[in-house]
């Protein structure tokens, strides 16, 4: 067959240009089937943010919330509280919060955004026990903390996991915020995450 | 009779080449006469295979993703000889990887990968990727309390990827590709019976899918270029007058029947565990899958099967943090790069001479230590990562990198091998 009359260049060109409309058409046709591997409603539903109200929470108390199947704990710190977290720096594996077991507006000493209210998944390291909640001193914990009966691991009011302890890091702070000065909102960073 | 027969095979000839096909995959395909020992294991994945696929197709017919640990116990328990058919496709995952571990070793021993088979190593490999996402995601289904934690791992390793988000991928709560992908794999923010869900569909039909075609196109590659030998010796290059290999011989009934005792024995060995060791004192199916996935009580101990040992190993004696990474990044670039690597083998090998028979001592040497490594690392991956073992995974991760990149191109400089004979040999 001879080639006379025939137009390479545009030849070429139709076939390119054919063929990217038909990458694009199949992008475009994969994204119901890529997104259709996504949370379902039902599950985001499951999964949605939940709200804390901490405005009646005694000073050195605890309340505990739930968050997708997850204990959270919110815990408002007394100044002693707060002032003993620096003296425990040298018993601690990571006092600095420098791995990635928090939301940047937590990576901080007291591991918080407001120094008073601590929010912590209520799940230890290790082995994924709840710790309990110790907020007088005891033999273990001198200024108070988290002990986990498990294995016996120990962090301290920052969630901070001591030296020589099976757990590998310090407590996972969830995502969350602040919609007002006494109402947090777990799971979601719309409000407030500046102190 | 006899002519209708010969009437309806000519019929379909002339509209199907099924004459043509019998004689070139069969009748008329030469297979080298000294095949040993070690090219068994072909036919054998195959048997595992049919196996697989078999019981599989059975159990899908009781088991629910919904209720994934309670339908796995009702057939246990309640489906007439369900027992047996989940043993047999428990075990048969295990022998499956078992014979394609030997197979692989064969490839490595006579150099079966090298020119013109690259591509029939490729496709290989691409079946044992595919065969290893296969295992994990069946691994998953009886949502036993393993299945549950060796998921979490597993997937919690893509959110080892330190990068900003993927644009198509809305996670409203993640900051970083892999937390998005995590999310996106699971369905759901924690595992659940969302991901069960899609793990079985991914299981029971999208990869074995692609493991069919896969072994077609591994079957249809290799009877393109002829089958290699222990001797490395091409066949094709010396041919009677009617253009048939001297040293060749039909598949069929040859090899067919010469298969047929080696089924059997292997098939009397898979019985005898499938009755007597379905478990396998806790590596074919560890303990806690006896119990049903909670997700508030850890396993004591996460491991992965055994076939999956020597890269989970690999995974975790990473502890470097080079650029910025952490170690658990690089965890996974040490045990993704420990399957890619395999991918290159054909273009790694330097080595004039195929077969190991006739490659020097320091070939053989090296690849007896490659060898022991793997098993080691296979053992190790299974075992808490105490201070000994993650030394001992450390250099055995080493070794394994080195032997790809230093010592399959480099070897064949400080050695002298034997001459390569022109027609295959007896083996002596």
């Amino acid at each position: 067959m001879s080639n006379d009359g025939v137009n390479t260049s545009r030849r070429t060109f139709l076939i390119g240009l054919t063929s990217a409309v038909g990458a694009a058409g199949a992008i475009g046709a994969a994204v119901p089937f890529v997104k259709s591997w996504q949370p379902s409603a039902r599950a985001e539903n499951a999964g949605a943010p939940v709200e804390v109200d901490v405005s009646k929470l005694d000073m050195g108390q605890r309340v505990v919330a739930e968050w997708r199947g997850q204990p959270i704990w919110v815990v408002r710190r007394t100044d002693d509280m707060i002032a003993n977290l620096d003296k425990l720096n040298g018993e601690l594996k990571d006092p600095q919060s420098e791995v990635d077991q928090q939301p940047p507006y937590a990576a901080n000493e007291w591991r918080s955004i407001k120094k008073e209210y601590l929010v912590l998944i209520g799940i230890c390291t290790h082995l994924g026990c709840s710790p309990l909640f110790e907020e007088e001193p005891t033999v273990e914990l001198q200024f108070g903390g988290f002990f986990c009966p498990c294995h016996g691991s120990k962090f301290d009011l920052a969630g901070r996991v001591y030296q020589g302890v099976p757990a590998p890091t310090n407590l996972v702070v969830p995502p969350h915020s602040y919609t007002s000065d006494a109402v947090i909102i777990i799971g979601s960073e719309e409000g407030e995450t500046e102190a | 009779m006899m002519r209708m027969v010969n009437g309806l095979i000519d019929w379909v000839d002339a509209r199907l080449p099924v004459v043509n096909t019998y004689k070139k995959h069969m009748s008329e395909y030469y297979a080298p006469k000294n095949f040993n020992f070690w090219y068994y294991f072909g036919v054998l994945s195959m048997v595992v295979l049919i196996n697989q696929l078999l019981t599989g197709i059975w159990l899908t017919m009781f088991y629910s993703p919904s209720d994934g640990f309670g339908s796995v116990e009702y057939i246990m328990r309640d489906v007439q000889w369900g027992w047996l058919i989940r043993y047999m496709h428990a075990v048969g995952a295990s022998a499956f990887f078992a014979v394609v571990y030997l197979h692989m070793f064969r490839g490595l021993l006579y150099g079966s990968y090298k020119p013109p088979r690259e591509l029939v190593w490729i496709f290989g490999m691409l079946i044992y990727v595919a065969l290893m996402a296969e295992g994990f995601l069946g691994y998953v289904l009886p949502w036993g309390n393993m299945s549950y934690w060796g998921a979490q791992v597993i997937i919690s390793l893509a959110g080892a990827i330190p990068f900003d988000i993927l644009p198509f991928i809305d996670a409203k709560d993640a900051k970083e590709i892999g937390e998005a992908l995590t999310t996106w794999v699971r369905g759901d923010y924690l595992l659940s019976t969302a991901t069960v869900n899609k793990f079985f569909a991914l299981h029971v039909v999208a990869i074995p899918l692609v493991l069919v075609a896969l072994v077609f196109l591994h079957i249809l590659a290799l009877h393109e270029v002829g089958s290699n030998n222990p001797d490395g010796v091409e066949i094709k290059q010396n041919k009677d007058e009617n253009g048939i290999p001297r040293d060749g011989i039909p598949f069929h009934p040859y090899y067919t029947v010469k298969d047929l005792p080696g089924v059997i024995v292997f098939l009397m060995i898979f019985a005898v565990v499938i009755f007597f060791f379905p478990t396998g004192g806790g590596y074919l199916i560890e303990k806690p899958n006896f119990v049903a996935a909670n997700p508030l009580k850890t396993p004591d101990h996460i491991a992965p099967v055994w076939y999956y040992g020597p890269y989970y190993a690999m995974l975790r004696a990473t502890t470097l943090e080079w650029f910025g990474m952490s170690s658990k990044a690089w965890g996974l670039i040490a045990m993704g790069g420990g399957i890619v690597v395999l991918f290159l083998l054909p273009w790694l090998d330097r080595h004039p001479v195929k077969s190991i028979r006739y490659k020097g001592w320091l070939s053989k040497t090296l690849l007896l230590i490659f060898a022991l490594d793997f098993l080691m690392l296979g053992y190790l991956g299974t075992q808490p990562a105490s201070g000994l073992a993650k030394t001992l995974a450390q250099i055995g991760t080493v070794y394994y990198f080195l032997f790809f990149f230093v010592g399959l191109p480099l070897a064949h400089r400080f050695e002298k091998s034997k001459p390569v004979p022109e027609r295959v040999t007896g083996g002596h």
